[in-house]
């Protein structure tokens, strides 16, 4: 295992969001950009996977440039390579038009195993890192909760689903989707902050930079048009009743009195 | 309220928070109960890199400021003292004068390792009649050979027991007075040496105050710290590092007591209101708030003094560790007292942070002694 690439992205940190008590919509204003958790799990686990086997890890990021931040905590917690993807052909971009331009990325690096995080907590879809599995033709696994170097050099990788954990043998290179539950992750290390800040070395790569279509990238190649976005209707927590039928009969007939439905 | 950071200190502050609240908060309690030496904080502190804060790459330090330290030290006194002082006794009171004062061959035997916390440090200048009088030492050193013979005894030496190299005074020439003192780089499985009483402390209580003793024990000459008769400058140099470290826990101190107060106030209801509708809970605050800032201030002053090598260091020091100390000693009681009977429980952490205030006012030089090279020092 040479060359771990991990793709992260920036998000607010929606447990910090609120919701506007008049608008319905959130307040954005003033919210701290965090790295997206799964993702810095994805980066935890290429981290051990370096301490174990001495690979290299490149971190990309796509955004704006004060994206960067999330890529300067990378290599504070000890990323050795941070690319950050950059250029106003990649606004507006939906989950295939982020494969599209991430893939297009990796595919100019050297690389045995390309991690992203499951899914991001501002958008939730769960889609780039399969996506972006199938740009590159890759054996993907989701889910992962774990990566165990084997001697043969292949790995187990774990993937865990709502009630079982799946152990699948792989061979490089593959792609992992990584869960936040899977990896605490480590602390940055002052020394290296200190260096992520004072001696940059973030490579900014634009849309000419990447082997890729440009018609493909940004809102041209989006293909998902938001219809409405509207805020969730809250429902104040239900009760369960376990009752026979006849008890449970006459408790509704009471509620629906009491609701003066009857 | 912290002042707009650069980008490089605002994310260095999210660290020490993250670590805080993951590392140290929830221990602070049970550390004091029990008075247990918190190993783990102290292991992680390493890790992270907090060692290595003010010290140059080439040892594995980190090539920061003086500032950025005592920022991680008060960070982590808001949440746990006895966390704080093993981080500032290492720092300030070991690694500070090993690095100003040691040879090539000194630094690169021992900086890098106390720098990952694989060896943990401590000082050791106090004395039984040898306290604010640093200068009466009794404990007494002979060359013999190729070795420093020493012999006599330490009090109240934080990171006792725990620590693996400990900076250490004695006199070489009594006939010399203070002149006659030197500084000598003592590792803690040299034959000889040993940990005697530990304190049963006020406060600070999981620190590791403990009695040293030394009988015939023998250091290389190598170890001795700087020049033969050199001993007690080194001290005081070392110390007036110190006192940035000391304020810097002194203000961490006061800045945790008044945080759990403001908390407090807002949900304490008393009369129909919570607690912080009164006026005197307002001007209460709005106080104790502005003598936090006041001490941040003269805190980072004298961070700063020490980054600049200020010939008034020892000034600045001493105007930041007294006023931060008597900040932390008024604000800790003030918050006992908003809390009413509340304060007074172990229940709350504002009673523990009263005990743990009262030591900064104390250690590494008296509030009188800062008063006396204060006065010194405008007065000359």
């Amino acid at each position: 295992m040479k060359n771990i690439i991990v793709c992260v992205k920036q998000v607010p940190d929606t447990t910090e969001i609120r919701l506007d008590p008049v608008k319905g919509t959130l307040i954005r204003e003033g919210v701290p950009s965090i790295m997206n958790p799964d993702d810095k799990a994805g980066l935890e686990a290429a981290l051990r996977l370096k301490d174990q086997l001495g690979s290299t890890i490149t971190v990309i990021t796509m955004g704006p440039p004060q994206a960067d931040e999330v890529l300067k905590e990378a290599l504070a917690m000890g990323a050795d390579r941070a690319i950050l993807l950059t250029d106003m052909k990649f606004a507006g971009a939906d989950t295939l038009a982020t494969a599209t331009a991430l893939s297009g990325a990796v595919r100019k690096l050297d690389y045995d195993l390309v991690i992203t995080g499951r899914q991001a907590i501002d958008g939730d879809t769960a889609q780039v890192g399969p996506e972006m599995a199938e740009f590159l033709d890759l054996p993907q696994i989701s889910y992962t909760a774990g990566i165990v170097a084997q001697k043969d050099g292949s790995f187990l990788v774990d993937r865990k689903v709502e009630d079982r954990i799946y152990r699948l043998k792989v061979r490089t290179p593959f792609l992992v989707t990584v869960l936040a539950e899977g990896y605490q992750p480590r602390y940055m290390h002052v020394a290296k902050l200190l260096e992520a800040y004072r001696e940059p070395k973030i490579e900014k790569w634009t849309a000419a930079d990447l082997d890729v279509d440009p018609a493909n990238l940004g809102l041209k190649g989006s293909p998902t048009k938001v219809n409405e976005s509207y805020s969730k209707a809250l429902k104040s927590e239900g009760k369960v009743y376990e009752l026979d039928p006849a008890e449970a009969a006459k408790l509704i007939a009471e509620k629906l009195h009491e609701k003066y439905v009857l | 309220m912290i002042l707009e950071q650069t980008k490089e200190m605002a994310a260095f502050h999210r660290l020490l928070q993250d670590f805080v609240a993951n590392e140290v908060k929830p221990f602070a309690q049970e550390i004091d109960e029990e008075e247990r030496f918190p190993l783990a904080a102290a292991k992680k502190m390493g890790e992270i890199g907090l060692y290595g804060i003010p010290f140059p790459k080439e040892y594995g330090g980190a090539g920061g400021t003086t500032e950025m330290y005592a920022l991680a030290v008060s960070e982590i006194a808001k949440a746990c003292a006895t966390t704080s002082v093993v981080l500032s006794a290492h720092v300030s009171l070991c690694e500070a004068p090993i690095f100003e004062f040691g040879t090539k061959e000194q630094k690169e035997k021992y900086l890098p390792k106390l720098i990952t916390g694989e060896w943990l440090g401590a000082f050791g200048l106090t004395e039984p009649n040898a306290g604010t009088d640093a200068s009466g030492q009794q404990t007494m050193a002979y060359l013999d050979g190729e070795e420093y013979v020493l012999n006599g005894s330490k009090i109240f030496i934080t990171n006792a027991g725990y620590a693996d190299v400990y900076i250490i005074f004695a006199m070489t020439d009594k006939s010399q007075g203070v002149k006659g003192i030197s500084a000598f780089i003592v590792e803690a499985t040299t034959p000889g040496f040993s940990v005697g009483k530990k304190e049963k402390k006020m406060g600070i209580r999981g620190s590791s105050t403990c009695e040293l003793i030394f009988e015939n024990c023998r250091i290389p000459k190598a170890n001795l710290l700087g020049a033969e008769g050199k001993g007690f400058g080194i001290a005081m140099k070392t110390l007036d590092g110190g006192r940035i470290g000391i304020g810097a826990q002194a203000l961490g101190i006061a800045q945790g007591a008044l945080e759990e107060t403001i908390r407090y106030v807002k949900e304490r209801k008393q009369f129909n209101r919570s607690i912080a509708s009164f006026q005197n809970t307002q001007f209460q605050l709005a106080d104790m708030n502005t003598k936090v800032e006041a001490a941040r201030l003269l805190v980072e002053q004298a961070a700063r003094a020490k980054d600049l090598k200020s010939k008034n260091l020892a000034y600045y020091a001493a105007s930041a560790k007294l006023y931060a100390a008597e900040v932390a000693m008024e604000v800790t009681t003030k918050a006992v007292q908003l809390h009413g009977g509340y304060g007074f429980t172990r229940e709350y952490p504002v009673e523990r942070m009263m005990r743990d205030a009262k030591i900064t006012e104390i250690y590494e030089g008296t509030s009188e002694v800062q008063r006396m090279v204060i006065s010194g020092t405008i007065l000359k």
